[in-house]
């Protein structure tokens, strides 16, 4: 078995709470995406999806305790922390933050905010880092010339695009994008996703997509992990997860969500998730699902393998076919 | 005139129980909504023509009794202005808004309060159309208190919880005592829907009531709007950027590009067959739930232009994969075409 570009495993993320006690917000995710992959990853706010990148991109705050490993070409990044991530911060490992475009610096040009991380990463430097930034604005749609205007003269989907280039500057191998289309119109939005697909297809880049817009992972991703409360619930092919899902979140979360061609009643997912900052020793979406037996009362399911390359967290799934459940 | 509108509930005897009437409730009639752009004294002097940013620029649309119609578009595009010129939070320049046949644009401020009564509006945002300091109970009978409705504090408190039952939050005494920030979004954006709900309003006009919420909870608001209308016989303006909320749950969809309506219909003949160039590439970026059915999105380049550079002819002319020349000169108006099911059907296209 080959190893692949970026691989997560059992990774859990506390923060430590003000008054005490500890949020378990991410309870032994585990993932990985191979080159020129785009992966997504799906769920309703609070579901740890972004802790988690952020964790993969060691950039969470001091309250936050760290525990898993994020394999890079099989090598533990993560193993002594902060040390040994830096190197491959922004250099092999670049993320895109939700509302990145809000965030581009007023005062500098744009040019400067993508030679910058160049320089400070010691990729290309002087004239050279000038033309490498032009071609990335190129490359994301913005022509070379537009370098030297500033964020405010750029409208919302070339602030995005600028945002993307400038997580691109230092050429790494894997992208993790929070959200990158969520305050986006929809047609900025096709442009954008179409970028992100390209950049996956030419350069080979590793895509992992954040998002709680599940019809844009079915449009952009081979595959994805559904997360709930911490943890992925299921995770396998796009295809697989929406015409044959085995957690009933994935088939609800669906269902949930209005299509343009789609008959079926819109149905809401009642309830909310379960408090994180206390031990759950039952399934964690047992009190919002709609086909919840004794068992989900009692014992947290594990992620198994139901079939290939597709794992599920439910105890149905060790319930025999036609049994009664 | 004033009198009229301070009493609800005047016509609603012309009402055929669940469903769109043929009544219309609100009838936008060639609205336009201008701002004038600022000029620097230097310009001024110079002699710069004054600007104009020409946000609705001819609106015409009707909502019926117990009927949702949806206001969509990209951002710019003037649906938000069309939103609050019908509620007269903006000051429309010209055309005509009638609400159960009174013109409101013409209506004094002073007696607009039976208006603003029974025409309500729900805001994109409830985590900033709360206040946090008021209890939910403050926030829904604050209404009241302000347009008379119920007589005596134990009425208003029989209306309060009455309100917050339809909004979908039982039971209500669970809630009444609870500030905004002890509230999931979803429970916020009902008790925002609560407090228009205790003034019976016969019209609601939703902007984008749901894309600050939670996938899961969305529906659940979505469905409670659907409601109103079918049980409460409410008008429901629906403003929103979501095609695929707009085609499941509106009677009607009207697009909007750059302060005009470009194509208007029952929305299931507007999504199964559009006509005008823009909903087509509209309708064909849209992500489906279904990776088999991705299509290959037909994406326009660039952005909507400048609303104060309205280009001349078809104003969609510059970006439309399809103009042809004389698209350049002729400006479009909507009509029904050969190709089209219904009448009710319109777009804004020569080439339709």
């Amino acid at each position: 078995m080959t190893t692949p570009l970026l691989e997560v495993r059992d990774l859990h993320v506390w923060f430590d709470l003000s008054h005490g006690g500890q949020l378990h917000a991410v309870q032994g995710t585990s993932f990985s995406v191979e080159a020129g992959e785009r992966m997504g990853l799906v769920g309703e706010s609070g579901c740890g999806k972004t802790t988690s990148i952020l964790a993969v991109m060691g950039l969470l705050p001091p309250n936050a305790s760290v525990g898993g490993q994020v394999l890079l070409n099989g090598v533990d990044i993560m193993a002594e922390g902060e040390d040994t991530i830096r190197p491959h911060r922004w250099t092999d490992i670049a993320m895109v933050f939700q509302g990145a475009m809000n965030a581009l610096n007023p005062v500098k040009t744009v040019g400067f905010q993508i030679v910058e991380p160049m320089e400070l990463h010691e990729v290309a430097e002087g004239t050279a880092a000038r033309r490498a930034a032009g071609e990335l604005l190129e490359m994301v749609g913005i022509p070379a010339a537009a370098a030297e205007r500033y964020p405010h003269e750029f409208s919302g989907g070339m602030r995005q695009r600028a945002a993307l280039a400038m997580a691109l500057a230092c050429q790494p191998k894997v992208l993790l994008a929070d959200e990158p289309t969520t305050a986006l119109d929809v047609m900025v939005q096709a442009q954008i996703l179409e970028l992100l697909s390209g950049l996956a297809n030419d350069l080979g880049l590793a895509v992992v997509l954040v998002t709680h817009d599940l019809p844009v992972v079915a449009q952009v991703c081979s595959r994805a992990a559904v997360m709930y409360a911490g943890e992925i619930v299921e995770a396998g092919p796009m295809d697989t997860l929406f015409h044959s899902p085995r957690h009933p979140y994935t088939r609800l979360l669906f269902a949930a969500t209005p299509d343009l061609y789609g008959d079926e009643d819109v149905v809401s997912i009642a309830g909310t998730p379960p408090r994180l900052d206390r031990q759950i020793d039952q399934c964690p979406f047992s009190p919002r699902c709609d086909r919840t037996f004794d068992r989900c009362k009692v014992e947290r399911p594990v992620l198994k393998t139901v079939d290939v390359d597709h794992r599920a967290a439910c105890h149905l799934n060790d319930v025999p076919a036609g049994a009664p459940a | 005139m004033s009198e009229d509108l301070a009493t609800p509930g005047t016509s609603v005897a012309a009402a055929q129980g669940a469903g769109a009437t043929d009544e219309p409730l609100l009838q936008v009639q060639d609205l336009y909504v201008t701002y004038p752009v600022r000029r620097s004294m230097v310009q001024a002097l110079r002699r710069v023509p004054k600007q104009y940013v020409r946000a609705v620029d001819g609106v015409t649309f009707d909502v019926r009794k117990g009927e949702m119609v949806a206001l969509v578009g990209e951002s710019g595009c003037g649906k938000t202005t069309t939103a609050q010129s019908i509620l007269r939070l903006v000051e429309s320049s010209s055309g005509s808004i009638r609400f159960q046949g009174t013109d409101i644009t013409k209506t004094p401020n002073k007696a607009l309060r039976g208006y603003r009564r029974r025409a309500q509006i729900i805001y994109q945002d409830p985590y900033e159309s709360l206040d946090p300091r008021f209890r939910v109970r403050t926030t829904i009978e604050e209404p009241m208190t302000i347009h008379g409705v119920g007589k005596g504090g134990s009425e208003r408190h029989r209306l309060m919880l009455q309100a917050l039952v339809r909004a979908g939050l039982t039971p209500p005494e669970l809630y009444v005592d609870r500030y905004p920030h002890e509230l999931s979004g979803g429970q916020r954006q009902r008790v925002a829907i609560a407090a228009s709900l205790v003034l019976d309003p016969d019209l609601l006009v939703a902007d984008e009531p749901v894309s600050m919420l939670d996938v899961s909870v969305r529906a659940g608001i979505l469905a409670l709007l659907d409601g109103l209308r079918r049980d409460a016989n409410m008008g429901v303006l629906m403003i929103t950027h979501d095609l695929s909320t707009a085609a499941h749950f509106a009677d009607r969809i009207a697009v909007m590009y750059l302060g005009r309506i470009v194509e208007e219909g029952p929305a299931k003949q507007v999504v199964r067959n559009p006509q005008h160039p823009y909903t087509r590439a509209l309708l064909s970026v849209v992500p489906k739930r279904d990776p088999r059915n991705r299509t290959a999105p037909q994406i326009l380049r660039g952005e909507t232009p400048n609303p104060v550079n309205v280009p001349a002819g078809c104003r969609f002319h510059p970006r439309c994969p399809v103009a042809e020349e004389r698209c350049k000169t002729i400006d479009p108006q909507l009509h029904t075409a050969p190709t089209m099911q219904t009448e009710e059907h319109q777009a804004a296209c020569i080439l339709v």
